[in-house]
């Protein structure tokens, strides 16, 4: 059974291939401005800071546990940066405050987990509350608009010479990062074992509680990180900032192959998609499919995605087991 | 030396009473402990504001969370059984929406409008389970697609517009003015369900093969539970209620567009949560998951009136549901203590 | 093994990003073809749904065409993903209502600098980052007679006042806010009024009447209610209704007719001011189509003549005023129909 799934899911960064140039056509067939150098550019602008807080969640959901709060650390992170930038201190001091905010955070959702040993589900649902309303707490309702030219260009200007959104350049060097300690170091072996087994994982040595709470000071980070990205990108501090960004993130993780149950999923997975989910949604933008509407598409695809494994393998199985019973009927 | 064991009379409680009684007592015990909160948020708000403290106010709150507390109800089922539905507040959008358009367009009278609500947000019930038990799709997959696809769909009916409160019938829009026996009819039928499904799940077999799926799925399974078929129930039934809650949603707040309870399940759940609802399913009751619905939107009346910022509303609800769930886990622990101690005798 | 395909998969994506292969988008926007898109602060909004049929009669006019494209939810940062879909799929002219006027600056001066004109209607995006805004009305005068129709309605022209506002950044509601503010502080007519709290329902039905039920659970003595946006209005008169409030909080602000019809004639809202919603959108085509056509460039001190509605100068500040805003009371609420 096991080694069913493995070749299905080794299989399954194929499969999103293949999803990813169906809508690459798809979207090509939908209007003609779809396949440019500056539409591509344009949407991976605005998927990178979804993609950057995947990274650390599919970390999670592999350790079997869940994050929630990504966005509203996000939210928060931006909130005290253009807190802090309007009290006058230089963003080379804000930067840095702001994600070790996002640590702390972490650090709060990991110990609630690991130490108090409530459910994560749960504790990232409070947190998602608690941190989006500190946000609010520090900002209010205002919006913190101005901001140096250099910050606005990283954030929405594009590498010299290239097309490359400077984010991504952040998003390929730390998913080339998470690729490496998830499936070439023992970091990432216990993760996976964690996320099989918590007990036998414990029983073999494995620091559960430690790497777990490291997991969520990573998300909350990154999170920060995510958010002085938007921050940069809409040019904009505001404290619903990545509001209902959740979704997608999860979204993408779970399509990209991870396993909600924790124990399985690569970095490629969910690197392709999230592009599928981006290319999808643009395409559909290009053709004047409003985003509510793409949803439905994308809720399919995420169902599917589950579904269809499911669906193979018992029908491979009940094939076997018919192919025995005939076999041992006609002995 | 031989000693008479004899343990001591606290941890002999659970072996005297009976393992099952001592967690309804457990029950009993949450949701006195969030009326107990209750009444002190309410006691300290109104020394500071007396104008909290009347019997408008009240009626305010119970307003506010009346359609959270029905919705609540449904999710509080799927909960029990180890499941969740993520979907309800884009099933109770849809359902509004639909409602709302079905009326606008003079398609159907205010009654048949109604019913025909309540059957689609069964019908997305119905949806939701078969993609849960047939396609055995984790629940928290299941309906985090479905939350996209059916909140798309409103969208998709809705192309932009919206129905507004000239749209609707006078006799619609009155069911969120009037009131049943002295009482707004919106609190009436969050009673009145809320009762039906707490007395259903306690008394009843099916009650307890709900609670039984939940805290031992594989237990269950071996004794004969059908839990396919329970659990589809539950999910059945949570899109009902969501319709219903969909339905009454247009008459609350006249206009409807097709971001309606956009985030509304998110409430849900913290209100389950709160309520003492085990989010790992097998305890918890209706009653505890309306009291956590009315918990919070008491606190959130409090902010309001003590003119603190509504931007510390969304801050404390966090730390609300983070203090509940801790005090669960806490009592239950302290609990676990005490059985165990009782089985090692 | 797992690994080897992580790579071909970047690489496979990064290849997307840097082929240039294909596609016509580069071609600029020819002076001929007239494609104007309308970018409203969000599109379930029966506001621009009325300024939309405004610009629609200006497209059939002048031969050009138009659509309308917008976010569900009113923020900046649901608006930029839609500029830059219109700039590449090349259009003529944007015409934009900001939800945030700073955060879609630097989307629309990219589509500026392809060439694609940029006008504000109703908010107005950062200056430097459109050509032409066209205010419906003079800022200072939709401030002021907000605060005269509250005095007018509440006895004695004293007590508390609140207003019920949209979203928190709209570059136009904090403008009007702010002229209340300063009318109320400095004229004496005014002197015995005093605004106890500014609201943001965010122009969504749910989260308004919620607002607008924290307002009179708050303030118990409040004695009015000034909501500058149609979706605030409508959702604080079904909350007074609601309530049995109609008759001690008056109800005064911006709303569209066919909404507020039947709350102005049971008196739950006595009267409310608007401008000829219709007339904003057209002028906002015409205008962006002129500057398509290269007939004006957008500067301080231009006159041109758009169409129906007749000669506009476009002011000191880049602005062309559509005109004043326009009283609605029972006896002539059942003239206009939008």
């Amino acid at each position: 059974m096991s080694a069913l799934r493995d070749r299905l899911l080794a299989r399954w960064e194929t499969l999103l291939v293949l999803l990813l140039f169906a809508f690459l056509v798809l979207g090509t067939s939908l209007s003609p401005y779809f396949l440019s150098a500056s539409n591509f550019s344009d949407m991976t602008s605005n998927l990178m800071e979804k993609a950057i807080m995947a990274l650390p969640l599919a970390l999670i959901i592999i350790a079997g546990e869940i994050d929630l709060s990504v966005e509203s650390m996000l939210g928060l992170s931006s909130a005290l940066l253009g807190f802090v930038y309007l009290l006058g201190w230089p963003l080379w001091i804000d930067i840095p405050l702001v994600l070790a905010v996002g640590a702390l955070g972490g650090l709060f959702n990991g110990l609630l987990v690991t130490r108090a040993g409530l459910p994560s589900l749960v504790v990232t649902l409070g947190t998602l509350a608690l941190y989006r309303g500190l946000a609010s707490v520090v900002l209010g309702p205002q919006s913190v608009s101005r901001w140096p030219d250099s910050f606005t260009n990283f954030g929405f200007g594009t590498v010299p010479g290239t097309l490359l959104p400077w984010p991504f350049v952040i998003f390929a060097v730390l998913a080339v990062a998470f690729m490496f300690v998830l499936h070439r170091t023992w970091i990432g072996r216990q993760i996976f074992a964690i996320g099989k087994n918590k007990e036998a994982a414990r029983y073999a040595g494995i620091q559960v509680a430690r790497v777990k709470t490291l997991l969520f000071v990573l998300s909350g980070t990154l999170s920060a990180l995510a958010g002085v990205v938007l921050t940069a990108r809409l040019s904009s501090a505001r404290a619903d900032n990545g509001q209902g960004f959740v979704l997608d993130v999860v979204t993408a993780t779970l399509l990209g192959g991870v396993n909600i149950f924790g124990g399985e999923g690569t970095i490629a997975g969910v690197v392709l998609a999230i592009f599928v989910i981006g290319v999808l949604r643009n395409g559909l933008t290009l053709a004047d499919v409003s985003p509510d509407v793409q949803s439905v598409v994308v809720g399919a695809l995420l169902i599917l995605s589950v579904a269809g494994p499911t669906a193979v393998r018992r029908i491979r199985s009940a094939w076997s087991t018919r192919r025995f019973v005939q076999s041992a009927i006609n002995r | 030396m031989v000693r008479a064991v004899e343990a001591p009379a606290s941890s002999n409680l659970a072996g005297r009473i009976g393992l099952e009684r001592t967690l309804a007592l457990i029950a009993r015990l949450r949701e006195l402990g969030i009326l107990l909160a209750l009444a002190v948020i309410v006691l300290v708000v109104s020394v500071q504001t007396p104008v909290f403290f009347t019997v408008s106010n009240f009626e305010q709150i119970l307003l506010s969370v009346a359609l959270i507390a029905i919705v609540a109800v449904g999710q509080t089922t799927v909960v029990l059984t180890r499941n969740v539905d993520l979907s309800v507040g884009s099933v109770v959008g849809l359902v509004a929406f639909v409602t709302g358009d079905l009326l606008k367009e003079h398609v159907l009278g205010v009654p048949a409008a109604i019913l025909a609500g309540c059957l689609l947000g069964l019908g997305l019930g119905v949806l939701n389970g078969l993609i849960i038990t047939l396609g055995r799709v984790p629940a928290i997959v299941a309906t985090l697609g479905t939350l996209n696809i059916y909140r798309g769909l409103a969208f998709l009916i809705a192309g932009g517009k919206q129905v507004s409160v000239i749209d609707l019938p006078k006799s619609y829009l009155q069911i969120a003015s009037s009131s049943v026996l002295g009482v707004p009819t919106l609190i009436f039928s969050a009673i009145v369900i809320a009762a039906i499904a707490a007395y259903l799940l306690r008394y009843s077999r099916t009650g307890r093969q709900l609670y039984a799926i939940g805290s031992n799925p594989a237990a269950a399974e071996v004794v004969g539970i059908p839990s396919q078929r329970l659990v589809f129930g539950a999910f059945v039934l949570c899109g009902l209620l969501a319709g219903v809650a969909g339905v009454l949603w247009g008459s609350r707040f006249g206009t409807v567009n097709a971001g309606a309870a956009s985030g509304l399940e998110l409430q849900v759940i913290a209100a389950v949560v709160v309520g003492g609802v085990n989010i790992f399913g097998g305890s918890g009751t209706v009653v505890g998951a309306v009291l956590g619905a009315i918990l919070l939107g008491t606190i959130q009346n409090a902010l309001t009136i003590s003119h603190l910022s509504q931007f510390w509303l969304q801050a404390i609800d966090g730390a609300v549901i983070l203090l509940a769930v801790g005090t669960d886990a806490a009592i239950r622990s302290y609990f676990q203590r005490i059985l165990t101690r009782t089985g090692r005798r | 093994m797992r690994l080897p395909r992580a790579p071909f998969a970047l690489a496979g994506v990064a290849a997307l990003l840097l082929s240039a292969c294909g596609g016509s988008s580069s071609a600029s926007p020819g002076a001929a073809k007239l494609d104007i898109a309308f970018l409203p602060k969000a599109v379930n909004n029966p506001y621009f749904d009325v300024a939309a049929t405004g610009g629609q009669e200006a497209a059939t006019e002048l031969k050009g065409t138009f659509k309308q494209v917008g976010p569900s939810d009113a923020t900046g940062a649901a608006q930029i993903p839609f500029i830059q879909t219109l700039t590449q799929q090349n259009v003529s002219a944007i015409v934009v209502s900001a939800d945030d006027a700073n955060a879609i600056a630097p989307a629309l001066k990219q589509a500026m600098a392809k060439g694609i004109k940029v006008v504000g209607y109703d908010s107005s995006p950062a200056t430097d980052a459109r050509n032409v805004f066209i205010n419906q009305a003079d800022t200072k005068g939709i401030g002021e007679v907000q605060i005269q129709m509250v005095c007018d309605e509440i006895p004695g022209c004293a007590g508390d006042i609140a207003v019920l506002s949209a979203t928190s950044t709209a570059t136009n509601q904090n403008a009007w806010i702010d002229v209340m503010k300063s009318t109320l502080a400095s004229n004496p007519a005014y002197s015995k009024l005093k605004l106890v709290k500014v609201a943001y329902g965010n122009d969504d039905p749910q989260v308004s009447t919620t607002e607008a039920q924290g307002l009179l659970t708050a303030y118990p003595n409040l004695k009015g209610i000034i909501s500058p946006t149609t979706v605030g209005i409508a959702a604080a008169a079904k909350v007074l209704e609601d309530t049995h409030k109609a008759g001690q909080v008056a109800l005064t602000g911006l709303g569209t007719p066919n909404q507020m019809r039947a709350f102005v004639k049971d008196g739950t809202c006595k009267e409310f001011a608007l401008w000829n919603v219709k007339d904003l959108g057209y002028l906002a085509y015409y205008t962006a189509a002129l500057l398509v056509k290269g007939t004006i460039k957008g500067n301080s001190g231009e006159t041109f003549t758009a169409g129906r509605l007749g000669s506009y100068t476009i002011d000191a500040s880049t602005t062309v005023l559509l005109g004043k805003p326009f009283v609605f009371k029972a006896d002539n609420i059942d003239q206009l129909n939008f």
